[in-house]
């Protein structure tokens, strides 16, 4: 038997949400953070539209040690990861170092900072740029700010899998609190809307080109041209029961299981991996399909794969069976941030009994036979969640999660 | 080119606009002969704070000379005996 891995704290930077409850709120209001973008005349790119957090000031939340070192990524992270704490009420210099670790997920590295700094290169000269663009734009530099502001020194990672690395993160995290790591701060954040970062996505050739916040990402409806890039993400904490038990934390629910698969080649006539993703998650967890009470979907937003998505739970579950939501029609796709901020969202909606609903999907696609939750929140228990979760290049995971601290 | 001297507030000033300041820690106190380490700066945000100098004065400051400076004194020393040079 594996010790059972639950999850004690949240904090999350949502474009429609700063902090949990805003995030929540606004979730189940149905109200969305995509817009045109703000921070820069976007009319010059073919996709105009993003889901930013405009009300993040990182001067409010870091020092000004920290500020000049740091991309927009890993100061939202910070702040999360501070809230998850104070939500789990842990002390980390209460907790010895050792047993302490952070794995988060990273998509893209800090693409506002690096842009930056080469721009300095190129009109300036390199006498110009950043000591600090040694590490700002680097993948692993959300997890090395964490451990360095709590002082965790504990098993730590980074997981590179685009939009699938926010529950890669959480499995491995669950690996470390496995082995005997007391506490694992787990998630992903990422925020590379700046115009190179925007520019970089472009050329995935699965970014919506509406201009119009009212159709844009239209995941599993007839008319889905692609996704809208969001920023942000959700940092948990992890603990093992055993552990969260004995302190008297909260304890939102447990991850009860984990898969992760990869697709074949591009051209190969071989399924795509995302099936074996949901049934080892389901193996992991020893629940049976009828189980789940609510998926929480990847949602690409782009035919195709909202068809082989549809298709994969209609396969496992029957067709219009469980409820599927996708909440990020609110967010946009946060890429590492993506399946955290779900995972999140499915522990909020055991806690409070109310599913989130999926917003503008008016003619749902034939060929995706799901049963989704469309345009207002349902009321409904949640003991079990299924959380999907797709990164470009290949990526598939699924965690199981149950409510309350795991039975078995 | 050498422009000109660098003096204390100059120098609170480039490492409050390149590296923040530690909460905690009064950069506008008697500071002259504490450390850096003291001060809360590290060795990545002493380079950040020397490529400003460097800019702002048309001095060269190479790597090593920048960590043997420990303080303050030290590193205005370093960076003015440059200056003087170049004029």
């Amino acid at each position: 038997m594996t010790a059972d891995v639950v999850v004690t704290g949240i904090g999350v930077v949502a474009p429609n949400g700063l902090g949990t409850e805003e995030f929540w709120t606004a979730t189940l209001k149905g109200v969305s953070g995509i817009d045109r973008i703000s921070r820069y005349d976007p009319s010059g790119y073919p996709s105009p539209l993003a889901g930013e957090v405009l009300t993040f000031d990182a001067a409010d939340h870091l020092s000004s040690r920290l500020l000049p070192q740091t991309d927009r990524m890993t100061q939202m992270a910070l702040a999360a990861s501070d809230w998850a704490l104070a939500d789990a009420e842990v002390d980390p210099a209460a907790v010895p170092e050792f047993g302490m670790g952070v794995v988060t997920a990273s998509a893209s590295g800090g693409f506002e900072f690096a842009q930056n700094e080469l721009q300095k290169l190129w009109s300036n000269g390199p006498e110009y740029v950043s000591a600090y663009q040694s590490f700002a734009w680097f993948y692993a530099v959300n997890t090395g700010q964490i451990s360095i502001r709590h002082g965790m020194r504990g098993p730590s990672g980074v997981l590179v899998t685009e939009g699938a690395g926010g529950l890669d993160a959480l499995g491995h995290g669950r690996r470390h609190v496995r082995k005997g790591t007391g506490l694992v701060v787990s998630g992903g954040v990422d925020a590379s809307l700046s115009p190179w970062g925007l520019v970089s996505q472009i050329t995935s050739g699965r970014l919506s080109r509406s201009a119009d916040p009212e159709r844009a990402y239209a995941p599993f409806d007839v008319s889905a041209d692609g996704h809208v890039p969001g920023e942000g993400g959700a940092i948990l904490v992890l603990e093992s029961a055993a552990g969260a038990l004995e302190r008297g934390a909260r304890i939102y629910g447990t991850i009860a299981g984990y898969g992760a698969s990869c697709d074949p080649a591009p051209g190969s006539d071989r399924e795509p991996g995302l099936r074996r993703a949901v049934e080892l998650a389901l193996a992991d967890a020893a629940v049976a399909p009828p189980e789940i009470d609510v998926v929480f979907a990847d949602a690409a937003g782009v035919r195709d794969l909202d068809r082989t998505e549809a298709q994969t739970l209609a396969a496992v579950f029957g067709p219009h069976t469980v409820p599927v939501t996708a909440p990020k029609t609110m967010t946009g796709r946060l890429y590492s941030g993506a399946a955290c901020l779900d995972v999140a969202a499915a522990l909020l909606a055991m806690r409070d009994g109310i599913v989130p609903p999926t917003l503008r999907v008016p003619d749902q696609a034939a060929d995706c036979p799901i049963a989704l939750v469309r345009d207002t929140a349902r009321e409904m228990t949640v003991r079990t969640a299924l959380v999907v979760a797709r990164g470009h290049g290949g990526f598939n995971a699924a965690v199981v999660l149950r409510a309350g601290p795991d039975s078995n | 080119m050498a422009t000109h001297e660098l003096t204390l507030a100059g120098l609170t000033r480039i490492l409050r606009e390149s590296a923040g300041e530690d909460e905690g820690v009064d950069l506008d106190g008697d500071i002259l002969d504490l450390s850096f380490t003291e001060l809360g700066y590290d060795s990545l945000a002493l380079l950040e704070a020397a490529g400003r100098v460097e800019r702002e004065t048309g001095i060269k400051l190479s790597d090593d000379v920048v960590g043997e400076a420990e303080t303050p004194r030290l590193f205005l020393a370093l960076v003015n005996e440059l200056v003087t040079v170049g004029t």
